[in-house]
């Protein structure tokens, strides 16, 4: 049954120009980095954020036409291709730089323009008082075009020129302002972490391609491979098998894209990156790149059931350490940057245990909320004149009222409050995750107590109380302005309203979003109409309650601690003599292992090996010269002083008799002529004796 | 246009005669000229690119003369899907390095003579089909090289230029004794490879091993593979920018292209024997190694100097795979490391212009102070890096695809260099370009159009090469798919069999 | 006494011219009477050859070489004056006692 849908998919591909929609951020990207300096000073720092507005609203329109076009099609017949060129065709490797679109690909595609657009929008009220507006919304184009590569990519290897790019747009954004060195480093790190990833991910892909090569089947376009894995099954490799070796691989990958254990090291850093920043690429959009890599590669990891207890196991353990670290975290985009880490922990956890299509879910919910969340942060931010220590902050509700209950909306979402999004795609993972282990259930749900107390604590620290706002900034304390709330309010829109595209069966609803990605998931779509017979709403509704009241009670803890104060978050950090509090604020010392091990590691050893480099094995180089140097000296000895000084021995008796014999030489004509004469005569007459 | 390679050759040494007969103090004409006589070539590649074949796979454009007819010398000229690819680098980065040498002063007249003869010799190696023409270019551009680092290089230009010229005359030498051995090999005496390539089934294992070794150590000298390396960061360091181009663009790889011309076709078996010890092994080793080195580096040309060596270890492992896309990413490896390697040297010859030193640690924030030239750098850092994209990521990629099928371990120990890779380019990107602005640099000037014009015809072929490979590709594919199966299909013929 | 004028009459004459001129060329310190010494030195060649020509057997030959020889001497003459010109304006003097600088 497989193997025919799969036969009917390829076939139906509609041609569609899908180039547009990665063109024109392309074009933004390229007038703005390119001319965008000159555009700026001569027309304003405006000129250059409408244009990159412009290309990235463009950009949306496409996407939605042709979401628009897809969704006409029958359901087994939804998938656009627009093949641009060809690309690299040598022995068995033959990609093209196609692009396809499918609806996991609208849907990851409307996130990124829609989110894209109004953080666009946003960046302009945010960053009014840069110079190099050119720069950052020529930046943001660029990733917008490396992200939708991602996403369109119809083969591994385009998808894998977006998935550097988008590490080049997040490297560049992050270090934007580059004169301060730990924005750079944060750059760097960010960067390098994901090229660890990468390695793992190519070395996946390459081992993917022999296997299916040696099968006859060698492809890397992802239509193809849906129907060519199978050949995968029975293949080993060093003792494991191929599909299993390939997928962990390919998950390493994800890790560093996706800031899971354990390579998540850098995503947090990478909040030193201006806040729209951190709300696109470190939010909503690129660091989920991993899961969507999963769940478009869902029938190949589908095989390797020990790959998905890894990643479900990874995921869980990723959701619960990075929300204990939160739970301390004084900046308030660091607790943003964990609770991202968490959650996208979460979606990891989803589709390790197979239910890709709410991993899918609660991706884009949390793209809603996550995003309001940190554009809400930002304007506070801005607002306060970059202070982001929430000591430093409170009693903001009554100065930006939007700010406020945008933020609200979007905790409430992600607390997981019943009737906000992050409701229903978390019950779904929370539901999903005890089908397949309990434990993992639990965990999920520890984590999820957390997230919802340390986002109110979030909330409190920051809106409500007295303000311990300080000096200048507290005297021009004011709402932002529209291009900024006007993003929030759309977005918390979402955050509100977007858990009802998924509403599951359980609740009455009809599950529009996993029919969506049905023909995307075919196996887990099949698995789960299989089993629905027979599932228990009963125990659905148990562990709903349950996660209701864990996010509650993680509430009512903030409530009772920030607001009411008849708690006191001292008497917590003492817990355990202080040890489980320390871990959590200094986060358990992973970046100080990681510096001191690998780091270091690699830096000494690079040390020793430029030292031996010009030590050994240039000594080796120039001992030589010495030792033929030496010989050579001791040879030219004994040439100057022996051989030489015969030489030289006869030289000087010649020039002793040549300086007596020089007195001779007068120069005076007469003389020399009166010798002549007399010589003259002197043979004459001895020929005359 | 027969004659095209021909006039390749020698067109740069018409120049070289004309510069000789102007006046010393005209630099400015002298300038001219050879930036003019440089440019011949520069056109007649630009021809060629479009004439040239590239579903042939044997030579093209091939002159044949008798030469020295008592030792059955012949002048013969030829270029196939290999060479054409090394002829067109030379011919696009000489006019490059004349503009980029347009700033010195000592000695005008002697620099450009040089330079231009450096260009004839180089041409000829690409060109030649003789194994005796093939050892005079290689010869004839030895000496130039020796005297534009020797007089015009940096404090220790005399110990470098030394070094440099001892070390490729060991490796010349070794090549002529493999070359005489082949020439008194066979009957009638000949230098001709392609008659030599014939030749090779007939040729004795034990033959083809000395000879093989020793042809290899004098390229891989040249290359510069460990433990030969050394010589590389000492001339980077002290040659001139535009001779740091040169070397790293071209020299280098005539080590490469000697191998593959000469020991892949005429050793076949040899080949067969040696290729995983001595370029596999040794070239993931080159890679690892030099991408370790150059992270330690201080001088902003010593760690390019080690970058290079850890990208020409790419070269030697893709050819070493005899898989299609090994030895394809390995040629197209040469030719993208020598269009990024340059734009790498001319980079950093402009602050040192500007700064008279290359301390990394020395600078600091010039992307605030010169954006045109961080916009260059950027690209040619992350094209060094192997960003998708840009056109090194298709060699890179192409030749850890084709090593995989290889072995597998030498590959993932290969293919962890993207990381070490990304971290040294990176680290010195972060000290000397971002960071507060250094106030003793404050006011360094951006590009001037002159500089531009060297940096971005480069910067647009690693962007076109990264979409468009098969600019490239479509001409090397054919002809090392042929040099393939001529390798892997080889056996020894019983040498008595034959008399 | 068959002649009143005979060989030894010529060759006392070129005998006397010579070294007439052998001694102008010993003792002047003028470069030009030096030359001079010289033209007198060849003159009296010329008048044995000249001689010898007529009182032997042996034809023309001599009066040949005389015609040689003044050619020489005029030759002579000119670079030698060119000479002197050039030493003058080297060394302000024509005084060959002056002109030491050979001197080893």
């Amino acid at each position: 049954m497989l193997e025919t849908a799969a036969t009917h998919e390829a076939a139906a591909g509609v041609s569609y120009a899908l180039r547009w929609i990665v063109a024109l951020p392309l074009a933004g990207a390229a007038i703005n980095l390119i001319a965008g300096k000159r555009l700026q000073d001569a027309a304003g720092r405006t000129a250059v954020a409408v244009l990159g507005s412009a290309m990235s609203i463009a950009s949306f329109v496409c996407v939605v036409a042709a979401f628009l076009r897809l969704r006409s099609l029958p359901v087994d017949e939804r998938l656009l291709l627009d093949t641009v060129s060809s690309w690299i065709h040598i022995g068995d490797l033959d990609v093209s730089i196609a692009l396809a679109f499918d609806p996991l690909s609208a849907v990851m595609c409307l996130i990124i323009t829609g989110i894209g657009s109004l953080i666009h929008i946003y960046s302009y009220g945010y960053m009014d008082e840069d110079p190099a507006n050119w720069r950052f919304f020529g930046m943001l184009n660029l990733f917008l075009f490396c992200m939708l590569t991602l996403i369109l990519g119809d083969n591994m290897l385009v998808m894998f020129v977006g998935w550097e790019g988008v590490g080049l747009c997040s490297w560049g954004l992050i270090g934007f302002w580059h004169s301060d060195h730990t924005n750079t480093a944060a750059a760097n790190k960010a960067f390098l972490v994901n090229r660890i990833g990468d390695f793992a991910f190519l070395c996946g892909m390459f081992l993917l391609f022999w296997s299916l090569a040696d099968s006859g089947k060698a492809t890397l376009v992802f239509r193809e491979l849906a129907h060519a894995v199978p050949a995968l099954e029975g293949m080993t490799l060093w003792g494991m098998g191929v599909a299993t070796l390939v997928t962990l691989l390919l998950f390493v990958g994800a890790t560093g894209k996706s800031a899971q254990i354990p390579l998540y090291v850098w995503l947090p850093d990478a909040m030193a990156g201006p806040t729209p920043v951190s709300a696109l690429i470190h939010a909503a959009t690129m660091v989920t790149a991993g899961v969507y890599m999963i769940v478009r590669l869902n029938f190949l990891f589908s095989m390797a059931p020990f790959t998905m207890q890894v990643i479900t196991a990874v995921g869980a353990a990723t959701a619960f350490f990075a929300a204990t670290i939160g739970l301390s975290q004084h900046d308030i985009k660091k607790v943003l940057a964990y609770s991202t880490v968490s959650q996208l922990g979460y979606m990891f956890m989803a589709v390790g245990v197979g239910a890709y299509a709410a991993g899918i879910f609660h991706l884009l919910t949390h793209a809603f909320f996550k995003a309001c969340l940190f554009l809400g942060a930002g304007s506070v931010i801005h607002a306060l004149h970059h202070e982001q220590d929430m000591r430093r902050m409170g009693g903001l509700r009554s100065y930006m009222p939007v700010t406020f209950g945008t933020f609200l909306i979007s905790a409430l979402a992600i607390a997981g409050v019943p009737g906000f999004a992050g409701f229903f795609s978390k019950d779904e993972i929370l539901w999903r995750a005890f089908l397949a282990n309990p434990v993992i259930w639990a965990v999920g749900l520890a984590a999820a107590g957390m997230t919802a107390f340390y986002m109110f604590r979030a909330v409190f620290l920051t809106f409500a109380g007295e303000c311990r706002v300080e000096g200048h900034a507290r005297e021009h304390l004011h709402e932002s302005s529209w291009t900024m709330t006007l993003p929030l309010v759309v977005l918390a829109a979402g955050a509100a309203g977007a858990g009802y595209l998924g509403v599951p069966a359980a609740l009455g609803g009809a599950n529009h979003f996993e029919q969506w990605l049905a023909p995307v998931v075919e196996l887990e779509h099949a698995a789960l109409s299989h089993a629905a017979g027979g599932h228990d709403t009963t125990l659905e509704y148990v562990l709903m309650a349950l996660s209701v009241a864990t996010a509650g009670l993680g509430i009512l803890l903030a409530y009772l601690i920030y607001i009411r104060k008849s708690l006191s978050a001292a008497t917590f950090a003492a817990i355990g003599g202080g040890v489980p509090y320390r871990l959590s604020f200094n986060k358990y010392f992973v970046d100080e292992f990681y510096y001191g091990f690998f780091l270091n590691g690699v830096l000494s050893l690079s040390r020793a090996l430029a030292w031996i480099d010009l030590h050994v094995v240039d000594g080796i180089v120039n001992g030589a010269a010495r030792v033929v140097r030496i010989s050579s000296d001791f040879g030219g000895a004994i040439d100057h002083y022996v051989v030489d000084g015969l030489v030289n021995g006869t030289a000087t008796v010649v020039d002793r008799c040549g300086a007596a014999a020089r007195k001779l030489q007068t120069g005076g004509i007469n003389a020399y002529l009166y010798v002549l004469v007399l010589a003259v005569i002197l043979v004459l007459f001895s020929r005359a004796w | 246009m027969e004659n095209v390679l021909s006039y390749m050759t020698f067109v740069p040494l018409a120049g070289m005669l004309a510069v000789m007969v102007m006046p010393r103090d005209k630099h400015e004409v002298i300038r001219w000229t050879a930036l003019a006589f440089t440019l011949v070539p520069l056109l007649l590649g630009i021809w060629l690119y479009g004439d040239f074949d590239g579903s042939i796979t044997g030579m093209q454009y091939v002159e044949r003369h008798t030469w020295i007819e008592t030792y059955n010398i012949q002048y013969i000229m030829g270029i196939d899907g290999l060479s054409v690819t090394m002829v067109l680098l030379t011919a696009l980065l000489c006019p490059i390095c004349i503009l980029a040498s347009w700033n010195i002063e000592k000695g005008v007249k002697g620099y450009f003579m040089l330079f231009l003869l450096l260009e004839t010799g180089m041409m000829g190696v690409f060109c030649a089909l003789d194994f005796f023409l093939f050892y005079i270019f290689w010869e004839v551009m030895l000496l130039p090289m020796y005297f534009l680092i020797g007089i015009w290089g940096g404090p220790r230009r005399e110990y470098a230029a030394i070094k440099f010229f001892l070390y490729t005359l060991v490796g010349s030498v070794l090549m002529l004794i493999a070359m005489l051995a082949l020439y008194f090999h066979g009957e009638p005496r000949t230098f001709d490879m392609l008659v030599l390539m014939e030749r090779a089934p007939t040729y004795a294992r034990s033959f083809q091993a000395w000879a093989w070794l020793a042809l290899f150590v004098g390229f891989a000298i040249k290359i510069p593979a460990f433990p030969f390396h050394t010589w590389l960061p000492d001339a980077h360091v002290e040659a001139p920018t535009a001779i740091s181009v040169i070397l790293a663009g071209v020299l280098l790889k005539m080590g490469t292209y000697g191998i593959l011309r000469i020991c892949y076709p005429i050793f076949p078996v040899a080949t067969q024997q040696f290729a995983f010890w001595c370029l596999a092994v040794l070239g993931t080793w080159n890679i690892v190694y030099g991408a370790l080195c150059a992270m330690a580096q201080q001088d902003m040309k010593k760690l390019v100097a080690y970058s290079s060596i850890s990208h020409m270890g790419y070269v030697m492992l893709g050819m070493a795979t005899l898989t299609s896309q090994g030895i394809n990413g390995a040629v197209l490896q040469m030719f993208n490391h020598g269009t990024v390697t340059a734009m790498l040297f001319l980079i950093v010859g402009v602050v040192y212009d500007r700064a008279h030193h290359r301390d990394i640690n020395g600078f600091g924030g010039l992307a605030s102070v010169m954006p045109v030239y961080t916009g260059l750098m950027t690209v040619a850092f992350f094209a060094a890096l192997g960003l998708p994209g840009l056109s090194a990521f298709i060699s890179e990629v192409l030749v850890l695809l084709g090593a995989w099928q290889y072995n597998q371990a030498l590959t993932i120990v290969a293919a962890s260099a993207v990381v070490l890779t990304a971290g040294y380019m990176l680290w010195m990107l972060q000290r000397v370009w971002l960071g507060p602005v250094n106030e003793k640099y404050a006011n360094m000037p951006d590009l001037s159009a002159r500089e531009l014009v060297t940096l971005l015809p480069l910067a647009v072929i690693v962007l076109v090469l990264g979409i468009h490979p098969h600019a490239v590709l479509d001409l090397i594919d054919p002809t090392l798919l042929a040099l393939n199966r001529t390798v892997a299909d080889a056996v020894v013929v019983s040498a008595q069999l034959l008399h | 006494m068959e002649s009143a004028i005979g060989l030894n009459h010529f060759l006392a004459v070129g005998l006397i011219l010579f070294c007439l001129g052998l001694f102008c060329v010993l003792t002047r310190r003028n470069a030009i009477g030096v030359l001079m010494g010289v033209e007198l030195i060849l003159n009296g060649a010329n008048v044995n050859y000249v001689a010898f020509s007529k009182y032997s057997a042996a034809a023309v030959d001599g009066q040949v070489f005389s015609v040689f020889v003044i050619m020489l001497a005029a030759a002579e003459a000119a670079i030698g004056l060119a000479l002197v010109l050039a030493i003058y304006r080297s060394f302000r003097a024509i005084d060959v006692s002056v002109m030491r600088t050979l001197r080893g």
